[in-house]
């Protein structure tokens, strides 16, 4: 009876331990995302004065002098613009390549599909600066240099993987089923995509497409090294902010941070789908 | 007017043989079921009907024109899935008017057809609804309905009730067959469950490893199973198996009786008899009974008659124990025998 009893309060204090170890991680992993985002917040918000001066306040006082100064900062626009144009391109590219491989991967079998799905992966695995003399060189004999077409081939490369992972487990999510008694009901294989399959990955695809967005608005490197006049956003910032004083280095990239958050946040249940973990 | 033809039909997936040489012909308006096991090919073989999956050698024909070339939707054909494959994006009007609408039918032609079938099926209130909203029984009707719908020539059913509780399982059952004989389709149904094949099918076809084994009423197919697979596959409990040897003259020494049968020149055969088709007698063959389980409108009683397992249905009034012994007499008509070395049905 007795060591009935301690049992059960040595699991009860094992399992509670195991409670405060979790949430301590939990914490450890929000406050590791979470403060240097607070900071970047606090100093964007705060006169040139208190971003240089020590101890640091904790609560920003709304100074919008560092955010007005880039609203009118020359060349600005431009390179707001071209980042959206790079970002449309791969957007629009990475979907329209992407999309087909993932349906291929879910609904075919073929040779080799698993090297397929590895070498998908593997793009990743070669570093950029590695590929960015020889790009540049073929880009400036291709003609390809300098425009947004050319970076936009670029980012979609680097966004391919992710839009054939995410669209594989949306077409895996949907029952081949569906597509057959489409096709006994009048169907072909591509009128059943259109009217049953797409519809209903529809968001999926959506998310999908915003990610790709978002990895060619962060990306900087090869934006950095292939454009000059015609930069994007990011490198366009890397390149100014070099010499800039503090301030504008916190608000510059606080510009940069938000949209991607926003759009990342937004699309979240798709990166889960991404990964497998069923979110449903 | 729709007869199918299935001729010298084989499946190969990889290495693996799905199909051995399938003839089979299903007339026109007739209900014919694939029964078998998991594995054993009948739905390989109807969605070969359907043109979801190319037969690897072999013809298929539906109203007298060869359709193993052709696309699912040139062949006049609907289907039934087992996991229903109701459209989630779409409400269940559309859901039945789908195969229409890919028709370019006109919207007062799809509306009545939909009311119609929808009216059949009794889900004339949910035509509003989408499939998440509707029960399994529910989305069976919409897929049923749906099928119907197109007035097909020949309706196939992939195990449509088997993921339906029991008590749906018989209502549906009931309803499923009212509906398609008033429907004049042809019709292939797939189950591995031997009730829904007795009750529904005009014809079974018994599959075993890729082979059709015996294609017959479901009565001759319960009386006179064409193989030992066939005999042991249907009936619940299934037939009983004693071994017997030659007496003489068409007489076979079974259990120690000499019983009637064929005149053969074998020197071992099987005595097969259904549960049901004995009694207990003065004399018989000599039986104890292991266990006995009390059915209400029967007795089955499990026992052992020489030396092999052996299963009998007997009157719920007679008062049976564990280690009784009983006397047993089968009824000499209903008696088969089988070739032990074929497996086969001996005349």
């Amino acid at each position: 009876m007795t060591d009935a009893t301690q049992l059960v309060g040595n699991t009860r204090s094992t399992r509670k331990a195991g409670r405060y170890v979790y949430i301590a991680s939990v914490v450890l992993l929000c406050a590791w995302v979470l403060v240097p985002l607070y900071f970047l917040l606090i100093n964007t918000l705060s006169s040139p004065e208190t971003v240089n001066s020590f101890p640091k306040s904790f609560i920003p006082e709304f100074d919008l002098g560092s955010l007005t100064f880039f609203a009118g900062f020359e060349g600005m626009l431009t390179a707001l613009k071209n980042s959206i144009i790079v970002a449309a391109i791969t957007m629009v590219l990475s979907v329209l390549i992407g999309a087909p491989a993932g349906y291929a991967l879910s609904r075919f079998d073929f040779r080799g599909k698993e090297l397929f799905r590895m070498l998908v992966l593997l793009t990743r695995a070669f570093p950029l600066p590695l590929l960015a003399l020889p790009l540049a060189v073929l880009f400036i004999r291709t003609g390809l240099d300098d425009t947004a077409f050319g970076l936009a081939l670029v980012h979609t490369t680097l966004a391919i993987p992710f839009a054939v992972l995410i669209t594989f487990s949306l077409f895996s999510g949907i029952p081949i089923e569906l597509e057959e008694a489409a096709w006994t009901l009048g169907c072909t294989r591509l009128t059943a995509f259109t009217k049953v399959v797409l519809p209903l990955i529809l968001p999926g695809i959506t998310a999908s497409a915003i990610f790709a967005f978002v990895i060619s608005w962060n990306e900087v490197f090869a934006s950095a090294v292939l454009t000059i006049e015609n930069r994007t956003l990011p490198a366009f910032l890397l390149q100014t902010l070099g010499e800039a004083p503090l301030h504008l280095k916190f608000a510059g990239g606080f510009i940069l941070v938000v949209p991607a958050l926003i759009f990342i946040f937004a699309v979240r249940k798709y990166l889960f789908a991404m990964w497998g973990i069923a979110n449903r | 007017m729709a007869q199918i033809q299935i001729k010298n039909v084989a499946k190969n997936f990889g290495g693996y043989q799905a199909l051995h040489d399938i003839n089979l012909t299903i007339e026109d308006q007739e209900f014919m079921v694939l029964l078998g096991a998991s594995g054993c090919g009948k739905t390989t073989l109807l969605r070969i009907v359907a043109g979801l999956e190319t037969a690897t050698t072999g013809e298929v024909w539906i109203g007298g024109k060869r359709v193993d070339h052709l696309a699912p939707k040139d062949r006049g054909i609907a289907m039934v899935f087992q996991n229903y494959a109701v459209f989630p994006h779409l409400t269940v009007f559309e859901n039945i008017g789908f195969g229409l609408r890919m028709q370019k039918m006109s919207n007062e032609e799809v509306t009545r057809r939909v009311e119609r079938t929808a009216g059949l099926m009794h889900i004339d209130q949910l035509l509003k609804r989408y499939s998440g909203e509707l029960s399994g029984g529910q989305r069976q009707r919409v897929a049923v309905a749906r099928a119907l719908a197109m007035e097909p020539d020949v309706i196939l059913m992939d195990e449509p009730l088997s993921n339906l509780d029991a008590l749906l399982r018989l209502e549906m059952r009931a309803e499923l067959k009212g509906v398609l004989a008033e429907s004049k389709t042809t019709a292939i149904y797939v189950t591995h469950d031997q009730v829904e094949a007795m009750s529904l099918a005009d014809r079974i076809s018994v599959m075993h490893q890729g082979k059709i084994i015996q294609a017959a009423t479901p009565i001759e197919v319960y009386r006179n199973p064409a193989a030992k697979f066939v005999a042991g596959f249907i009936g619940n409990p299934p037939m009983n198996f004693l071994d017997a040897t030659p007496a003489g003259d068409g007489k076979w020494t079974v259990a120690g009786q000499v019983v009637d049968g064929p005149r053969v020149n074998l020197d071992r055969l099987q005595f097969a008899i259904r549960p049901e088709d004995i009694q207990l007698a003065e004399q018989g063959m000599s039986a104890t009974a292991k266990v006995v389980e009390p059915l209400g409108a029967h007795l089955l009683v499990t026992c052992h008659v020489d030396g092999t397992s052996f299963r009998a249905v007997l009157d719920s009034d007679l008062t049976v124990r564990p280690g009784d012994t009983l006397m047993l007499s089968p009824q000499p008509d209903r008696v088969r025998w089988f070739d032990p070395e074929t497996n086969l049905a001996v005349a």
